[in-house]
């Protein structure tokens, strides 16, 4: 314990984890992603309506949700709190300061992004998870749900802003917990770019595909 | 050529600072910045003013010693070069300039554009060495070295403490600072025995002294008057995971 303690306390350590518990969840990603595909068969919703009512049924499932819930809680704390060391170190007073010359603004905004989204999986969880779970009823249908709440202008916008900031989080995480695990070098840039830009550029895309498609009425 | 400077002014450490306007009339585009604050000090000095401190040594981009925070970069606007050797030709004539000392919460301001870079010193003595015994020098090629390794070991190497990392980056991180020294040694065998205390004992140091963490934003390598990459920061970061895991 107190050899995790010195590690958690240690700026590499800290990072270590941050990027850790990024890669864990972006892995749930592609596994909701998949789930949720299946809203554009042609079937009128049956086959994501028996997919949701399997779910939780799934005892792997339930255990995973617990573990997702501590890792996001992990990710966030950590996170919050080396942004909270480094602000205090920064001490920058700069009268001109040119940092759009020498870095990107989704490196440096990793925290406003990962709010928003953040607010974003809190009303999430409340408009699916929790009707799901709690106030299903006899005749139940998630797409229903799902149909309603996507096809509302203002929850549909406020879905396509908060994947576009997902992207855009992870344009930036994605590689970072890379060269925070010491992976970087010439060699494998490449690679974790070209894997990136799924995470970052096709997976949102993909999860934003479902909102255009009930705002546009299909 | 002629510049309007907006340079920062401070009488020590406990005071509050704040900037100054000063003229540079007819200067030569082949001076270096440091050349043309030595002529704004001359004319100070004519006047029996109080001449603007900045720190400064070998003046040909190997001491680290000069570095200056110009209208938003540090070390201005070229890349790979120190404030010595930049030149004036890169500037706009009658433009103006803004000249402030490195900011960061490790890197206290003594004097106008003077900081206390002392951390650094105390993050290498932490680990940034390798012990041998004293005698006379071994034969030079009894241990075989790559020459990728060599190379890369010779452009960690090429790092000279000036400290540009830390000052134009959004956390005040030293991570390239330190990684270059860490990378330097572990690259060649003779750093090897020590190599686990020292990243630990460097870290340490560094979180101890106030500097931030890294957030990969890769500033430091934009501004690093020596080019040294943040692949450097990537070895580091395995050095750490070697140490403290496995």
């Amino acid at each position: 314990m107190y050899a995790f303690i010195q590690f958690y306390n240690s700026s590499v350590g800290k990072k270590l984890l941050v990027g850790l518990t990024g890669l864990l969840l972006i892995s749930y990603l592609v596994i909701h992603l998949f789930g949720n595909l299946l809203i554009f068969r042609n079937d009128a919703g049956r086959a994501f309506d028996e997919y949701a009512e399997i779910l939780p049924q799934v005892v792997v499932i339930r255990v995973i949700e617990v573990g997702l819930f501590l890792i996001f809680l992990f990710h966030i704390i950590t996170a919050a709190y080396t942004w909270l060391v480094n602000k205090q170190a920064a001490g920058k007073q700069y009268k001109v300061w040119k940092k759009g010359q020498t870095s990107k603004l989704s490196s440096r905004t990793m925290l406003l992004s990962g709010s928003i989204v953040f607010i974003f999986l809190v009303i999430h969880m409340q408009q699916f998870w929790y009707t799901s779970r709690y106030e299903a009823g006899e005749h139940f249908s998630m797409y229903e749900v799902v149909r309603a709440t996507l096809s509302e202008p203002v929850y549909g916008i406020f879905y396509l802003i908060a994947m576009f900031l997902l992207g855009f989080h992870l344009r930036h995480g994605f590689q970072s917990a890379f060269q925070t695990f010491g992976l970087r070098d010439k060699k494998f840039t490449p690679i974790i770019e070209l894997v990136g830009a799924i995470f970052w550029l096709l997976i949102p895309l993909a999860f934003a595909s479902m909102p255009f498609y009930f705002l546009l009425n299909f | 050529m002629n510049f309007i400077l907006k340079i920062w002014r401070q009488k020590d450490r406990n005071s509050k600072g704040k900037f100054e306007e000063y003229k540079a009339i007819d200067i030569s585009p082949d001076m270096s910045f440091l050349e043309m604050l030595d002529a704004i000090n001359r004319d100070l000095a004519k006047q029996d003013a109080e001449v603007i401190a900045f720190d400064h040594d070998c003046r040909e981009g190997i001491c680290g010693s000069c570095g200056l925070f110009i209208n938003g970069r540090a070390h201005g606007p070229q890349h790979g070069v120190t404030t010595c050797e930049l030149r004036m030709r890169h500037f706009k004539d009658g433009g103006t300039i803004v000249v402030e000392p490195w900011r960061a919460k490790a890197f206290p301001v003594i004097k106008d554009l003077v900081v206390d870079r002392r951390a650094f010193e105390r993050i290498i003595q932490a680990g940034g060495y390798i012990s041998v015994d004293t005698g006379a020098a071994p034969e030079a090629s009894s241990i075989p070295i790559s020459k990728a390794n060599a190379e890369e070991a010779m452009d960690a190497a090429a790092c000279i403490g000036c400290g540009a990392c830390v000052a134009v980056c959004k956390n005040s991180s030293a991570m390239l600072f330190m990684s270059a020294k860490i990378s330097q040694l572990a690259l060649l065998p003779q750093g090897h025995p020590e190599r686990k205390i020292r990243v630990h004992r460097m870290v340490e140091q560094m979180d101890k002294d106030g500097f931030g963490h890294c957030s990969n934003t890769y500033a430091c390598e934009m501004d690093c008057p020596k080019k040294i990459s943040v692949t450097h920061i990537a070895r580091m970061n395995r050095e750490f995971i070697r140490a403290k895991i496995f």
